[in-house]
């Protein structure tokens, strides 16, 4: 067989808010950085992300949280990967997030937090840095 | 490592690692597809193909459940494309099946086509006989929208189904793709909109015409026909005399569907049927040989060019002008028996 090694990222909508424009500009942007691009649409609970995430066998997770409910969303994807076995998924995340909330979501293990306003250059630079297919 | 056992008990990160080894096409994998194949058969492998934003995906997540209410497990296995620039695809067909992702009888896994024609990834074949080893009831194999050889699911289905709408201009698109020979059963989805019954008419008519309808071979005489096999597209194999079936469907309500999986049925029944067959049996088996022969082959010669730059070597010589590429392409494959 010839190698083709890729990257997977699984791009979700936890929670009830409606909007997923940013989710999606995000999704094409990755897309057109060559990444294959698992996309869910909205209202996805925690645990369906964890398990689409195992099932999908990606390398990342990334959060698009708008409702303001990422202290809540974000730790219960990473505490539901590590109980399923999938701990070593990176999970990075973005919406509308205040400052101050980002250095406790990184200390419960999210890895990154891009705030409204950075270009998805950046977001793709930061993923083809820190994330390698497994 | 991914033990055969995990596999075997359908361990869900057991199940995903090999999907992905077998799309990233690791050697590893090939080492476990040889260990699972004595285990695979069992499995109901129905192919869904048809227009892009027919409703394929829709239909599968009805089918799910129809399924699951059976008592059935289900793997869907979702081929998108990939975008030919950039290589990186999106892949949402999963978007409409989300209401099973929490259901452990259920296991969904997208698929990028990374270049391949024919509607499928080139390691779905693959990809089918594992899950069908590790003991799935049903496999869902949802293509790529249909355009013109995008057929090859044929070659991996038992039940193929053909998705169209209404008022899409599909009747006389999917007459031009070439798609009608390979329908086992039609399914006119998105039946709550106008020109469904036209669209079923003009099937009917077509059917009974016969003209654009082939039907499938049994196996008989497949011996004499191992040439045409490799050369060409692979032949279509499935029960003699069977009929398409033409099924109306609300996707979106799931009006139709039971209807649906009667049709599945029967055309499964019939499969099993022509399976009693030895000649039938052997075809398949050509079939399936032929095309993993191809791929090694494939891989063989190019980890051949590969290896300690063969490659390289190769073009210089064409460049010294001594030699031309057709006997330097034989001896390579010559080579490879050497391997
Ligand atoms: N009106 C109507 N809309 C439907 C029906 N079934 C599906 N749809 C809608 O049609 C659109 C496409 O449906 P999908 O199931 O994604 O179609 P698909 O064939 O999988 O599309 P691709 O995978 O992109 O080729 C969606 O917006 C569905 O909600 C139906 O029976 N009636
Ligand atoms: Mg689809």
């Amino acid at each position: 067989m010839t190698e083709q090694r890729k990257l997977r990222i699984l791009i979700a909508k936890p929670g009830l808010d409606g909007h997923d424009r940013g989710a999606k500009v995000v999704a094409r942007s990755l897309r057109d950085a060559g990444m294959e691009v698992i996309y869910t649409g909205l209202h996805q609970t925690p645990e369906m992300i964890v398990a689409t995430a195992i099932q999908e066998d990606v390398d990342a997770v990334g959060l698009s949280i708008m409702s303001g409910a990422h202290n809540v969303l974000m730790p219960a994807v990473v505490e539901g990967l590590r109980q399923k076995g999938g701990g070593d998924i990176v999970v990075f995340g973005g919406g509308i997030i205040p400052d101050d909330d980002i250095p406790r979501l990184r200390e419960q293990g999210v890895h990154q937090i891009f705030t409204p306003g950075t270009s998805t250059e950046n977001i793709v630079k930061w993923i083809r840095e820190n994330i390698k297919p497994r | 490592m991914i033990s055969l056992d995990a596999l075997r008990a359908r361990e869900v990160r057991a199940c995903a690692r090999l999907m992905r080894w077998l799309d990233d096409g690791l050697p590893e994998a090939r080492v476990l597809l040889k260990q699972l194949y004595p285990h695979a058969g069992k499995a109901w492998l129905v192919g869904i193909t048809g227009n892009p934003g027919a409703g394929k995906s829709t239909l599968v997540d009805g089918l799910i459940q129809k399924f699951r209410t059976r008592g059935q497990t289900v793997a869907v296995v979702a081929v998108d494309p990939s975008s030919p620039f950039s290589r990186g695809a999106i892949l949402g067909d999963r978007i409409r099946m989300q209401q099973h992702a929490l259901d452990e009888g259920v296991f969904i896994r997208s698929f990028a086509t990374r270049g391949h024609l024919g509607g499928l990834a080139s390691t779905t074949a693959d990809v089918v006989h594992a899950l069908d080893a590790m003991g799935w009831d049903v496999i869902l194999v949802e293509t790529v929208g249909v355009g013109q050889d995008e057929v090859e699911i044929q070659n991996l289905a038992h039940t193929t189904l053909v998705v169209m709408a209404p008022g899409m201009g599909d009747e006389i698109q999917a007459i031009k793709a070439g798609i009608l020979e390979i329908a086992d059963v039609f399914v006119v989805n998105k039946a709550d909109r106008d020109g469904a019954d036209r669209t079923v008419r003009e099937l009917q008519m077509m059917l009974e015409l016969g003209s654009s309808v082939e039907e499938p071979e049994d196996g008989r005489g497949h011996e004499s026909q191992a040439r045409k096999d490799f050369a060409g597209p692979m032949r279509r194999l499935g029960p003699r005399g069977w009929r398409p079936r033409i099924v109306k469907t609300v996707g979106l309500t799931g009006e139709g569907l039971d209807g649906l999986v009667e049709a599945m049925l029967e055309h499964k029944k019939a499969y099993q049927e022509a399976m009693k067959d030895v000649d039938f049996k052997k075809a398949l088996l050509r079939r399936e040989f032929l095309e993993i022969f191809r791929r090694t082959l494939l891989q063989r010669g190019w980890s051949y060019l590969m290896h300690e730059d063969h490659i390289r070597e190769i073009v210089e010589e064409l460049f010294g002008g001594k030699t031309d590429p057709y006997t330097l392409a034989e001896q390579a494959v010559s080579a490879l028996g050497r391997l």
